[in-house]
């Protein structure tokens, strides 16, 4: 299925990327999503195309990252969820999965949502810890970001969009809902603006949700990515000794930023799911 | 103005997204769909086998805590009262046992006067009765000694008439009746 090339043909790729490419062009590379794992400089990993109706869905190193963060929580949830059977009190690896799922639970979903908060939590939770593996595997050196593609992000917001929209609609009504969307006492001359406003603020804020995520995850890579590069536009090692720290404080600082992106994302979706099912604040 | 500034933003994105590769504004549709099929499938399956039986379990154990924090709460307050009633019941049983001794040193009081009046009055009235007796024997000794004088001054009389009439012998033989009569 992956055809590999020889280790000898990926290095020589690699030089030839590194004489032809210029400046930053190596960093978006980096950042970037592509059809094959770059272990350089040992060698290339190409993954396989696929077409499905004409359409291209290709595999590239963020889906195979994506799966892999996937099947890591499944494996990690499906645990925690087995070790409950056996034992009512948490212990170790599993009390750390505990404490994160009731955080979310409890100061995520309950206080912004409020009754029937219950619903959403699946959907919340999932979202918060899909993007947490995908931030955290994106960190792993040779490993893919992708939750710093705008389409990953686009399309979680999208699905955030969905929740928004089908738990307004289910609690309220069709017609309650859009009507509750404008708010109480506004004088009816400004009634049509605020249809127009309040009809693009629920696009506004997926897509605030979907580039939010993409530019924070992309943001600190690239960062790392040019702190790294200074050495070698300045054809010196010796900015190794300013570069390499502080490329490392970004790395740490990149660890907070992760958790605290899946927190935003999560908290914000379910902000907005809150005020979707309770119109009345 | 603004309106040309963000026509002119979205061409140069849309012109970077023509280039492909070139962007990383560009969506990969591919990607999207990978995303879509990937997220919808591990909401899924987590939510039948890791969030379901996960919350259900945290409720379940949450409610264990709860229960059983209000069953000590309860049983805490149910031996308080148990408690006071035990000291309420002690204290109605030192008092009623206080009443008891009262009660029994009262009649023990009166028993004792009782016993003590009457025991004097018995005393009393054996004492009355035995002077009675007395005074009847007294009496009735007093009538016999009386006859019996009488009978001896009788006896005497005839003796000293059938003795002769000699006033000196018979002043002699009266004493000598007299004395006899002493000396019994």
């Amino acid at each position: 299925m992956i055809d590999s090339t020889s280790t000898s043909k990926a290095i020589a790729d690699s030089l030839a990327a590194t004489q032809t490419e210029k400046g930053t062009d190596w960093i978006l590379h980096h950042v970037m999503d592509s059809n094959y794992f770059d272990f350089s400089p040992f060698l290339k990993l190409y993954l396989p195309h696929i077409q499905l109706f004409g359409f291209d869905i290709s595999l590239t190193r963020q889906i195979v990252i994506m799966w892999l963060g996937a099947i890591l929580l499944t494996v990690v949830m499906i645990g925690v969820a087995k070790s409950y059977k056996k034992s009512q009190i948490p212990k170790g690896f599993h009390n750390l999965w505990e404490i994160i799922i009731i955080f979310v639970r409890d100061e995520i979903a309950k206080p912004t949502i409020g009754k029937g908060y219950e619903k959403f939590l699946p959907y919340l939770l999932t979202a918060f810890f899909f993007i947490l593996f995908g931030n955290f595997l994106g960190l792993i050196p040779f490993s893919a970001t992708f939750t710093s593609n705008i389409a990953v992000t686009a399309t979680l917001a999208t699905f955030s969009f969905v929740v928004i929209q089908l738990g307004g609609i289910k609690t309220n009504g069709p017609f309650g809902y859009f009507k509750g969307l404008i708010p109480h006492g506004v004088p009816i001359l400004l009634i049509p603006i605020m249809v127009i406003v309040e009809f693009l603020g629920l696009f506004t804020k997926p897509f605030a949700l979907a580039i939010r995520l993409f530019a924070n995850m992309t943001a600190g890579h690239i960062v790392i990515y040019a702190l790294i590069s200074l050495i070698f536009v300045m054809h010196n090692i010796l900015w190794a000794g300013i570069a390499i720290p502080i490329a490392l404080f970004i790395y740490l600082l990149e660890i907070l930023v992760s958790l605290l992106q899946a927190y935003i994302f999560t908290i914000l979706s379910s902000l907005f799911i809150g005020m979707a099912v309770y119109q009345d604040h | 103005m603004i309106a040309n500034l963000s026509f002119a933003f979205i061409a140069l994105v849309a012109s970077e997204t023509e280039g492909g590769s070139g962007s990383l504004l560009s969506v990969n549709g591919g990607l999207a769909f990978w995303t879509v099929v990937t997220f919808l499938l591990l909401l899924l399956v987590l939510k039948k086998f890791a969030w379901k039986p996960i919350l259900s379990a945290l409720k379940q154990r949450e409610d264990a805590i709860k229960d059983s924090l209000e069953q000590a709460e309860k049983a805490k307050e149910d031996a308080k009262k148990i408690l006071s009633e035990n000291q309420n019941s002690l204290a109605k049983a030192e008092e009623e046992a206080k009443k008891i001794i009262e009660q029994s040193k009262l009649f023990a009081e009166s028993l004792k006067e009782k016993m003590i009046t009457e025991s004097k009055e018995q005393a009393k009235r054996l004492i009355e009765e035995a002077s009675a007796e007395i005074d009847r024997k007294k009496n009735a000794a007093f009538d016999e000694l009386k006859n019996q004088i009488a009978e001896i001054s009788v006896n005497a009389a005839e003796k000293i008439l059938r003795e002769n009439l000699d006033a000196q012998k018979n002043k002699k033989i009266v004493d000598k009746y007299i004395s006899d009569i002493n000396k019994n």
